[in-house]
């Protein structure tokens, strides 16, 4: 570029929706978020004194975290038109790597709580760069692959475990983290809201986010200004892995015991979220805030169900509708937009 | 002036397509070079395969006399070479401004920049400058490239292309979408390109712009050149007759 002089005025050069409100009001997920509130109002009308309470916020909130940390890591995947099957199986591999070595070393300080967390992260990093590898180099789609993966991670814990979950996480971690609160939040949520925080940072305003988006949106194009698609994509799923793991040592500090039988719908339930929070399955388009507004109207149903005494079977039924209503509506919107019938595509 | 990019016996073959059969380039620095040919000819073929879009069968390529190859597009940009492809290749999620700075993102100053904060404001005001220089129709930086008119999009990459390229500019039927205006100032743009001094290669099924704007027309025909042609000495009949194979025998002067 050579020029420097100000541009004239008739290019509009900033973002109408460069405020926080704007840009919000602006997103695919804007009208989810209307889902949810209308949700929680009806909750709220219906058992003021039970479900608006600190005490059932909290207790959503806390049911939420682990699986907001996959789903930072699932945005990212979906936006460039992958998927991450294997986050659960992932989860349940590092937490039982990591219960299984904590066992051995017996104590119950930080010390073994942090070789746990270090040992969790790094085996969930391992199965993220192997995704993130046969997706970008071996070309195999990544349906086949993190399927492939899931099945992998899922045996090789049932190996090591031979089936039966360990009780083993340090007296420290399932006391601070687990249970431990700061003014009254769980600090598992608070990690968790670091993780989204920072991730919602890094997919909007950094360089690495804005590359996320373009393969996504037109590989070929990402290629030809010269960003390097394969390492992309590979960092992309490392990343998945990576918080897989970590979320497998905040699944031991919060239940005290690996989950091997119990995460065989978290990828399922993390990818929902995601596309109904308007992350589009076909890549380039989607928000850490949207995925949040995902997660929480299952959790919130739930809660909701069971205090106003409704099966809770009834939230998966909902959730499942929900999804394929949120697809719907954002096809409708984008056909919509093509058509010109003036709804913004922003 | 000596010859600044050019390509010698180029063959390339899709299956039973002899795309290119020992086709022969080349371009000068300051001028402008039409390239033109039926649908089919091998135009963007040719241009895919000098700028390190597509591997070649047999051949070689020259960049300031020596030989050079380029493995991926990027190696060609490295060197000052940008395309405008047929197909634009845009990103459409993104907006003008992200589009035309994708790869080469204009990082915040200090610590921030590091940490891979970009200067999104910066970015926005310069593509904006860009769009105004080059007179086209583009109103907005800040909408997503898929929500713009085919002529827009047009804009937007030959304004990214005309930006970063130094050495060589390849357009390949940049005008095809645009409206009467927008085409004229694509061809000032061109002219004001190779009066900076770089080679421009324009791709173009007008016969009109291509006399207006070229310095000189080579043709293609099934896959090879089959005429070289000064412009200010030839006519549109002639360059179709070169084109459809009508004065087969004449190999032009220039
Ligand atoms: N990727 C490909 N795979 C197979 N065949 C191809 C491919 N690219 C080009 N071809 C063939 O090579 C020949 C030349 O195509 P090319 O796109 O270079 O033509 P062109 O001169 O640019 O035509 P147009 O004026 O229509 O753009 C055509 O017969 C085309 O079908
Ligand atoms: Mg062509």
């Amino acid at each position: 570029m050579t020029t420097t002089s100000t541009p004239p005025q008739t290019i509009e050069t900033t973002a109408s929706h460069d405020g926080l409100l704007e840009r919000i009001k602006s997103m695919q997920s804007v009208w989810i978020l209307g889902v949810l509130v209308v949700i929680v109002a009806v909750f709220g009308a219906l058992s003021p004194t039970t479900f608006l309470t600190a005490g059932n916020i909290t207790n959503i909130a806390q049911n939420v975290s682990i699986w907001a940390v996959l789903a930072v890591g699932m945005t990212f995947v979906i936006i460039t038109s992958g998927i991450d099957l294997s986050v659960g199986s992932v989860l349940v591999v590092s937490s039982v790597v990591a219960a299984k070595s904590m066992d051995a070393m017996g104590g119950q300080g930080w010390s073994t709580a942090l070789i746990g967390l270090v040992l969790a992260v790094i085996v969930g990093l391992g199965w993220g760069i192997l995704n993130g590898f046969l997706v970008a180099k071996a070309k195999v789609p990544p349906l086949i692959v993190t399927l492939g993966t899931l099945s992998v991670a899922l045996g090789i814990a049932q190996i090591i475990t031979g089936g039966l979950d360990i009780r083993a996480a340090p007296d420290v971690l399932q006391d601070n983290i687990g249970y431990g609160r700061l003014a009254g939040i769980p600090a598992i949520t608070i990690i968790a809201l670091i993780v989204v925080v920072v991730g919602g940072i890094v997919l909007h305003r950094t360089r690495f986010g804005r590359y996320t988006y373009a393969i996504g949106s037109n590989e070929v194009s990402a290629r030809r200004v010269g960003i390097n698609v394969d390492r992309k994509l590979i960092q992309i799923y490392a990343l998945s892995g990576l918080l897989a793991g970590f979320a497998g040592i905040l699944s031991l500090a919060q239940y005290g015991t690996t989950t091997i039988a119990g995460q065989s719908l978290t990828n399922l339930n993390v990818i929902a979220a995601v596309v109904i929070g308007g992350t589009s399955i076909f890549g380039g388009q989607g928000s850490m805030f949207g995925s949040m507004v995902g997660l929480f109207i299952p959790a919130v149903l739930q809660s909701g169900f069971v205090i106003i005494g409704v099966s809770p079977y009834w939230q998966t039924v909902a959730v499942g509708t929900i999804l394929i209503a949120a697809v719907y509506v954002d096809q409708q919107r984008r056909a919509a937009a093509t058509r010109g019938k003036g709804v913004s595509t922003a | 002036m000596s010859t600044l990019f050019e390509a010698r016996n180029l063959s390339r073959r899709f299956g039973r397509v002899q795309a290119l059969d020992h086709a022969d380039f080349d371009v000068n620095a300051g001028e402008v070079v039409a390239l033109i040919g039926d649908n089919g000819a091998g135009k963007s073929t040719l241009v895919k395969a000098l700028t390190g879009n597509l591997e070649i069968d047999e051949g070689e390529i020259l960049f300031e006399g020596s030989p050079i190859h380029f493995t991926t597009p990027h190696d060609a940009s490295e060197v000052g070479i940008e395309v405008v492809h047929q197909d634009l290749a845009l990103a459409p999620h993104l907006d003008s401004a992200e589009n035309m700075f994708l790869g080469r993102e204009l990082m915040r100053p200090g610590l921030l920049g590091k940490l891979g904060f970009m200067d999104n404001s910066a970015m926005r005001q310069k593509a904006a400058v860009a769009f105004s220089e080059l007179g086209s129709a583009v109103r907005s930086v800040v909408v997503p490239v898929g929500a713009m008119s085919g002529g827009q999009k047009q804009s937007v990459a030959i304004a990214r292309s005309v930006a970063w390229a130094n050495k060589v500019l390849f357009l390949d039927e940049p005008t095809a979408a645009l409206g009467v205006v927008q085409t004229k100032n694509v061809l000032e743009t061109i002219k004001k390109v190779r009066d900076r001094g770089l080679a421009v290669v324009l791709i173009s099924h007008s016969m009109p712009h291509v006399l207006e704007v070229a310095d000189r027309v080579q043709v293609l025909r099934l896959g090879r050149r089959v005429a070289t042609y000064r412009a200010a000495d030839t006519s549109v009949e002639e360059l179709v007759g070169a084109m459809t194979g009508a004065l087969d025998k004449k190999e032009g002067a220039a």
